[in-house]
């Protein structure tokens, strides 16, 4: 079967409509038919209904992302509830051990990103893998610091993604690889996503997953808990009527 | 092709690069693509410094692979058909 590429991770700024536009098309053209792209947190729906209008023109499904950054995890908890049922992907940016740890061990959180390229600053550790496995959650893994990055700067993030992604692996925490990208120069295609996964020991299989089957999935998933239908996990209304 | 060259040897060394085996076929400048060899054991390689650029003599670029072929007679084949 035909694999379904994603990208769950584009952030243009949404004040330059054209840029929105530019990206939505390159994404397109890169043999993409997934895409998300960041909102901010106060992003109203006929806004986000906009930019969706735009992608189909492009033929491409778009799906509505918002990046938290809580300073604590009650912090976290308070975002979640007031905006797990607004928007389809929920990504935690952990800069602290313990709002990781509570993304991780969180239903309501769907991808887990640790932005810093400093070793110590970044919490993926066996503990964060076990919590996550439980929970759902999934790692992700933006290309873009790996682009930007050179040196030994981009030599010590190899060596924490690689060690991140072997943890992952073990755990069976699924891996999402997103672009990142706030411009076209810093997207990538499929392929080409999954081939910079080689440089952190992600076999073939796994990358094209990640970029594929593992973000497709969350989506799917998300938008079945959002639509009305959905009762609990498991449990949906099929049929309304006076013989149900 | 420095480009090229100069990625290839920040990812992998000039070991990994000695054995890469990259040479430049042709290059449109109009159209903006190009053929590059490689032996086919370092295509993953290659594809990954390709990935890696962003910028050529300091000016934002992307490099993105469009076909991968065994043969040069069977690249410009797919080419003909992906351009139609």
């Amino acid at each position: 079967m035909k694999r379904i590429y994603a990208d769950l991770h584009l952030c243009p700024n949404l004040r330059d409509m054209e840029k929105v536009s530019n990206m939505i098309n390159k994404a397109s053209r890169l043999e993409y038919r997934l895409i998300a792209i960041t909102f901010p947190l106060n992003a109203k729906r006929e806004e986000i209904e906009r930019i969706r209008d735009i992608s189909r023109e492009y033929k491409i499904d778009l799906a509505s992302r918002i990046d938290l950054k809580p300073k604590s995890p009650k912090e976290l908890i308070q975002y979640l509830r007031k905006l797990r049922r607004k928007f389809e992907i929920i990504a935690v940016i952990c800069e602290s051990k313990t709002v990781a740890r509570q993304a991780a061990k969180d239903r309501r959180v769907d991808l887990l990103n640790f932005p810093s390229p400093n070793t110590h600053r970044r919490f993926f550790d066996t503990a964060e893998a076990e919590l996550a496995s439980k929970a759902l959650a999934s790692l992700e893994i933006d290309i873009k610091p790996l682009l930007i990055l050179e040196g030994p700067a981009r030599v010590r993030l190899l060596s924490s993604l690689r060690r991140e992604a072997a943890i992952a692996q073990k755990f069976h925490v699924p891996i999402v690889m997103s672009s990142g990208a706030s411009d076209e120069f810093f997207m990538r295609k499929p392929r080409d996503m999954a081939a910079l996964a080689s440089l952190f020991d992600l076999d073939e299989v796994s990358a094209l997953d990640a970029v594929s089957k593992n973000p497709t999935q969350i989506v799917k998933r998300n938008r079945e808990n959002l639509s009305p239908k959905f009762v609990a996990p498991g449990i949906k209304v099929i049929r309304k009527g006076k013989d149900c | 092709m420095d480009a090229v060259w100069s990625a290839v040897s920040k990812l992998y060394g000039e070991y990994g690069a000695s054995q890469t085996g990259l040479t430049l076929i042709d290059y449109n400048m109009e159209k903006g693509f190009a053929i590059i060899r490689a032996v086919h054991t370092a295509v993953n390689m290659v594809r990954t410094a390709l990935a890696s650029i962003t910028k050529i003599e300091n000016k934002p670029a992307a490099i993105h692979v469009l076909i991968v072929s065994g043969t040069i007679r069977a690249l410009h084949k797919k080419l003909e058909n992906r351009l139609l």
